[in-house]
């Protein structure tokens, strides 16, 4: 009896983790195995049989060399002023960055990673800049979507969170209409934010009426079909950040901001030194969890906009859906694999530089 | 209790709060409000312009709810109840999982050594050339493992380099990072070959795959937060691993795994595309309803609105059933006892 708890006690390291990297590891292998086989196949129907034939690189080469590229990687023209200044402002930034790893005289390995990060980055905001100043592809339309909501989703959040944390009557009724758009499934969300935007039948109409805008549908318009995909993202996932933070806030320890308070330290900087420093770890964790699954968004403009007007609504992974529904099974995941590429590139260095450093490991 | 303390806030920024609070309850409110008005409009109510009030604007009918309790009903029952076990079964069973890693995690230090995990991917790669060559995929998983034992034996002991518990966690949560949809076929294929399409057992076991990685890194931060000593001291006192976790750390940690468990619960309760593919008839669920509503005869909103709003309220009474023990003060007890 006592060896036997005494081996348990020896491997509860392995106990803890072990069920749940075996569970994952299980159903990770075989799709990501047969997905990559996919994006360098072409599916071909011959007398009731279905057979992937073998093509290298070619799906790959359509989306960025070949003719999905405008499509895929858009087109870029130059910078607008404010593109040079906001590509300005991120070069000096990187800047400071590798001149204090060199007064700090550290490793030529830290070095080659900074420049290697900084060179993607600038590469990154680039494209970005001059495809919105041109005409986006999917891969800049998906980074507007992922910049916009992660961002707008967190302050919300944690402005909600804190606001949910105080000790006021009926609070409890706001937190949990809080959670109810997590409630819907995603599809019916696209739905009911179709029904929401129409300009015609829709609830706002006066609205419309009143600005002059009755025969404008307004999802016609580049930007503001955009702008409808983002508000639906917005609407329903900044609920993810709110509980998660709020749970983070009411575990906060109640002395150092009761010792705080009556040293005579404003809300502001009770916030600014207690509160938030204590959630930056959870705040890493969650902006990466958010940042990995704005990626795929979906459904939204898939319902609310069909990718239109053209292909300005469309992301990375509606692309990706779009081919698949035509059968195009092996350029949907050639899509789904520049998409891991480019999620993992982003993931890695924000866990590197953001998340290490947050949790202090 | 404490609101004469200092920390009370003040009448002016209670009211701001008030305010602030009731612009985001309209706003989260009114989408929900306009389904409900939707759910009892007759079709020519809903395309002649947006009608506000019922009663005032239109007369509430409803034709919609009789047809989805009527001639729908049978179908969805039967997809409400496997959303019901799929959701409740892969949450807890995720949360379980989860919890279970995230304290490993934070509590012990693990050193997977490179060269193991090397030699794990180049035993899959000669697995995928077997079966590539023709030999049953049983027989290719045997001969994979049994090569695998025989490597990490001799082989992988000999490198000495190892990778980190971030790494692990960095791991989970990549898995996460493939759009669903090119990862569906292979699954469907996977669960062909186990003989498991179209069963609740599938979905279960494919939601805690893919939702672990969010309750690990989530329940990882609550666990950070949780101070140490207590665990110490229980440990001094003779208490095993198991015991501190489940009775010292799981309650000190409540509001996280509540938070966590209901966000995990509503990743399953609405997830649309595997179950689009794994599921027929059988163990069909809710999400692939809503969207049959939008079917041959354009999207029939009357019916999804109703569709929609059943869907919603078990997670609204389970929100207000666990809403309470997101609270403040477990810890401070705690550590103060």
């Amino acid at each position: 009896m006592a060896r036997w708890t005494d081996w348990l006690e020896r491997k509860a390291g392995a106990i803890f983790l072990w069920p749940a990297v075996l569970l994952m590891l299980a159903l990770a292998i075989f799709p990501l195995l047969a997905s990559i086989y996919l994006s360098f196949s072409r599916i071909q129907f011959r007398a009731g049989t279905v057979s992937f034939n073998f093509v290298g690189w070619a799906n790959y080469k359509r989306l960025l060399l070949g003719t999905e590229q405008t499509h895929f990687l858009g087109i870029g023209k130059t910078l607008t002023p404010l593109g040079w200044i906001l590509l300005a402002g991120l070069v000096g930034l990187l800047l400071w960055w590798v001149v204090r790893h060199l007064q700090r005289k550290g490793s030529l390995r830290g070095l080659a990673y900074r420049l290697g990060v900084s060179a993607l980055l600038i590469f990154l905001l680039w494209t970005l800049l001059s495809r919105l100043a041109g005409q986006p592809g999917t891969v800049q339309t998906t980074l507007v979507y992922v910049l916009f909501g992660t961002v707008m989703q967190y302050l919300l959040g944690l402005g909600l969170a804190l606001l949910c944390a105080q000790r006021l009557p009926g609070i409890r009724f706001f937190r949990v209409i809080y959670l109810l758009p997590l409630a819907i499934t995603p599809v019916g969300v696209a739905y009911m934010f179709r029904m929401l935007t129409d300009t015609g039948r829709g609830p706002l109409n006066p609205l419309w009426q009143a600005l002059g805008l009755t025969n404008f549908s307004w999802v016609n318009e580049p930007w503001g079909a955009r702008l409808a995909v983002m508000i639906g993202d917005v609407w329903q996932w900044t609920p993810f950040m709110f509980i998660v933070l709020l749970a983070a806030v009411q575990s906060l320890p109640q002395e150092q901001i009761e010792a705080a308070v009556v040293d005579g330290a404003s809300r502001i900087q009770t916030f600014i030194y207690i509160v938030f420093p204590y959630l930056i770890p959870v705040s890493a964790s969650l902006l990466l969890i958010r940042l990995i699954e704005a990626f795929k968004i979906v459904d939204l403009p898939n319902v609310l906009t069909n990718g239109g007007p053209g292909t300005a609504t469309e992301s990375m992974t509606l692309q990706a859906f779009f081919a698949w529904r035509t059968l195009d099974l092996g350029g949907a995941a050639a899509i789904a694999f520049l998409l891991l590429i480019l999620v993992s590139l982003i993931a890695t260095i924000y866990a590197n530089v953001v998340v290490a450093r947050a949790r202090g490991d | 209790m404490r609101q004469d303390s200092p920390f009370a806030p003040s009448p002016l920024s209670k009211v701001l709060s008030y305010l602030a609070l009731l612009v985001w309850a309209v706003v989260v409110l009114f989408p929900i409000y306009w389904l409900v008005v939707t759910s009892l409009k007759e079709p020519i109510d809903v395309f002649e312009g947006p009608k506000y009030l019922p009663f005032v604007d239109f007369t509430p009918s409803s034709h919609a709810w009789k047809y989805v309790f009527g001639p729908l009903g049978s179908s969805i029952f039967n997809a409400y109840r496997n959303t019901l076990v799929v959701a409740l079964a892969s949450s807890l069973l995720t949360l379980i999982l989860g919890t279970m890693a995230a304290y490993g995690l934070t509590r012990f230090t693990y050193r997977p050594r490179v060269g193991i995990i090397l030699s794990f991917v180049a035993c899959i790669l000669l697995g995928v050339l077997l079966v590539a060559l023709g030999l049953p995929w049983k027989l290719a998983l045997i001969i994979v493992l049994v090569l695998f034992f025989l490597v990490t034996q001799t082989l992988g002991k000999r490198s000495r380099r190892s990778l980190g518990n971030s790494d692990i966690a960095f791991w989970m949560i990549s898995n996460r990072i493939l759009p669903p949809v090119v990862v569906v076929i292979p699954l469907y294929v996977l669960y062909q070959q186990l003989g498991l399409l179209d069963t609740p057992t599938a979905l279960i076991i494919t939601y805690t795959a893919t939702n672990l990685p969010i309750a690990v890194w989530l329940m990882r931060d609550y666990f950070t937060g949780i101070p140490q000593e207590l665990e110490e001291c229980a440990q001094i006192d003779g208490a095993s691993r198991f015991r501190i976790f489940a009775s010292i750390v799981l309650p000190l940690a409540m509001p996280g795994i509540i938070a966590t468990f209901l966000l995990v619960l509503v990743f399953a309760w609405n997830e649309y595309l595997v179950a689009l593919f794994l599921s027929k008839a059988n163990a069909q669920t809710m999400p692939l309803m809503v969207s049959a509503m939008s079917g041959t005869r354009g999207t029939e909103w009357w019916y999804m609105s109703v569709v929609i709003l059943i869907m919603i309220l078990p997670v609204i009474f389970l929100a207000i059933l666990l809403e309470r023990y997101i609270q403040r003060g477990l810890l401070v007890g705690a550590v103060k006892g």
